[in-house]
């Protein structure tokens, strides 16, 4: 039910005013996969995010998706195929859950089209998804963070696309609302094929859920493919200048990594290489 | 959070059902204020030092020589309400547009200068250049415009953030204000009595060569903005969900910050500036309509309303007539500033 969708950033350098904060970026989206987008504050995570799903005209360079520019695209054909979630959404004083979910049909309407049943189906699949239906009726001010994350996201997927970005989806929830966000994308992705794309502050995180782990530092890929080739102790030193041990999670066989700062550091620490 | 597969009927029937009571709800609001609009607007043309009955109006208003009634109602009594009418309506729209785009109670365009544009233009004209009639609305309409552009400009960086925008504007107002004090104050006695009708706004001696050009302008710019009103309602979750829903927000902000200034200035043109409509209409609409949709259409009716009701207060529930913009701004003023002390409080929207 889901097609696979190629998108590719190529030679993409981006800028606010003077400036650069992405240069001469290659980067390709594994189709049905999904990819996490890890490193430091101020690194261009966001700022890449934004510019996949043309929020932000590339300086030079461009992102294609299947073949074509993505700034070029008619904005609500683009939206169809590819749906953002904001690190900061607003939303409107009292407005209720569905009606926020609802917003997310907006690429699916004309100027003057009436709502269908396949909007509500949409909109009904959604809350049921993120299991928000309960909440339906209530309004998104009144409601936890948890809750209301996991609303937004309901929106985002109510708008049905075949690619979903995400920028920092976990941020501000305690730890097992991240680890049901981290699971509900990752149901969307096995279910129905979406290709996933998502900022994420936490390495371990990400290299528990992400098939495909792309390091950034200073706006240029540090290294980028498979999270127990991606996340080492010497990727942690070049992408966050931390020194660290890598060891398998015991739980998922992925990478861990344990951070070593200058206190509380009892068992001997063995540098690798 | 697993399932994802094609939800149940009833639950399709339970979001439909709620989707249905918003919208009823706003159509419920929009029908009301539509009947209180056509009776305040019946009430305009009856009521007066003579009063003629709702018979004798319709005849009139239809075209049919009536003794008395043709020249009070048809010449006086019909333009002016139909002036207040079509000037509530575009204040309140823009107010609201405003509002919303910005997503601040304090952006409308009386706020944030655009009124005294049109009003600072008009009065140098009329004291200065000695203009009058049409040439003095369109240097009205032209300075409005200019305004807008040039608080849009003086905003402008890496896009129009709405506090930076409407600080630029109250103050641009604040020195437009100025300007005003400064020309009346040179003012000779009769240019001074023309000139004060742009300050507060009035719908004295009203006659249709000043309706018509608004008129046209709600015509023409109404249906344009009101084609905005979906991308608008995207635009209040913030410009980057509203561009990943497939919103053209740059393109959504010109195209309705150009048809709001429109229908201000060439209301104010016509009217003046009547004080706090497009400030009170937005707020008084939301309330009324709660969160059930876009406000557009609820708040060019009120606006509509309180011109309709003020001018009939200003005009008969006191001793003395007062221009209606004296009474909107009885109105307005303990609002703004409620909003003020609020917004400094918590940082409120719309």
């Amino acid at each position: 039910m889901t097609r696979t969708h190629a998108l590719v950033a190529e030679e993409l350098t981006l800028a606010y005013g003077e400036r650069t904060v992405i240069e001469g970026l290659d980067l390709a989206v594994p189709a049905g996969r999904i990819t996490a987008i890890v490193g430091a504050n101020a690194s261009g995570k966001s700022t890449l995010l934004r510019s996949m799903s043309r929020l932000l005209a590339p300086r030079a360079g461009r992102v294609l998706l299947d073949g074509r520019a993505v700034h070029r695209m008619p904005a609500k054909e683009l939206a169809r195929t590819l749906g953002l979630l904001p690190q900061s959404p607003i939303a409107p004083e009292g407005i209720t859950v569905s009606d926020l979910v609802g917003r997310g049909r907006h690429p699916h309407q004309g100027v003057f089209s009436r709502w269908s049943r396949e909007d509500d189906a949409a909109v009904a699949a959604a809350l049921e998804a993120t299991q928000t239906t309960e909440l339906a009726e209530r309004a998104v001010d009144e409601l936890s963070g948890g809750q209301r994350q996991r609303v937004w996201i309901a929106m985002a997927l109510a708008q049905q696309t075949d690619l979903l970005l995400l920028d920092e989806p976990t941020t501000f929830l305690d730890v097992s609302h991240q680890i049901e966000v981290l699971d509900l994308l990752t149901d969307l992705n096995r279910v129905r094929g979406t290709t996933i794309v998502m900022v994420l502050h936490d390495l371990n995180l990400a290299a528990r859920y992400a098939d495909h782990l792309v390091a950034l530092e200073s706006g240029r890929i540090h290294a980028a493919g498979e999270p127990s080739t991606v996340l080492t102790e010497d990727c942690v030193r070049a992408v966050f200048g931390l020194e660290s041990r890598v060891i398998a999670d015991p739980i998922s066989g992925r990478p861990l990594m344990l951070p070593i700062g200058r206190h509380h550091v009892t068992a001997p620490v063995t540098a690798e290489v | 959070m697993t399932a994802l597969a094609a939800p149940p009927d009833v639950a399709v029937d339970v979001v439909a059902g709620q989707r249905t009571r918003r919208a009823s709800r706003r159509r419920l609001v929009i029908v009301v204020l539509a009947v209180l609009v056509v009776v305040a607007f019946a009430a305009t043309l009856m009521v007066g030092r003579t009063f003629y009955p709702p018979g004798e109006v319709w005849r009139v208003v239809l075209g049919e020589k009536v003794p008395g009634a043709s020249f009070t109602v048809g010449r006086l009594r019909l333009p002016r309400g139909v002036l207040a009418v079509v000037a509530g309506l575009s204040f309140g729209l823009a107010g609201v547009t405003f509002q919303t785009m910005l997503r601040n109670p304090l952006a409308s365009p009386d706020v944030i200068g655009i009124s005294s544009g049109a009003s600072a233009a008009a009065v140098v004209g009329i004291v200065v250049f000695s203009l009058d009639g049409t040439a003095v609305s369109s240097l009205a309409v032209a300075a409005a415009l200019g305004v807008a552009l040039l608080i849009y400009v003086l905003a402008f960086k890496d896009g129009v953030a709405g506090t930076r925008l409407i600080l630029i504007g109250i103050g641009v107002g604040a020195m437009l204000n100025s300007v005003i004090q400064y020309v009346l104050s040179r003012a000779g006695q009769w240019d001074y009595q023309e000139a004060l009708r742009w300050l507060t706004g009035s719908l004295n001696g009203t006659s249709w060569t000043t309706v018509t050009p608004a008129l046209i302008a709600l015509a023409v710019l109404g249906p344009v903005l009101l084609g905005q009103t979906k991308n608008l309602s995207a635009l209040q979750l913030g410009d980057d969900t509203a561009a990943a829903l497939g919103v053209r927000v740059e393109r959504t902000r010109v195209i309705a910050i150009i048809t709001a200034v429109g229908l201000v200035a060439f209301a104010t043109a016509a009217c003046g500036p009547i004080a706090f409509v497009s400030f009170l209409a937005g707020p008084i609409a939301a309330r009324i309509v709660g969160p059930n949709g876009s406000l557009l259409v609820p708040a060019a009716l009120v606006g509509a309303l309180l011109v309709l009701v003020a001018d009939l207060v200003g005009q008969f529930a006191l001793d003395t007539r007062f221009p209606v913009g004296v009474v909107t701004g009885v109105l307005g003023a303990p609002y703004l500033i409620y909003l003020i002390i609020r917004t400094n409080r918590a940082g409120g929207s719309l």
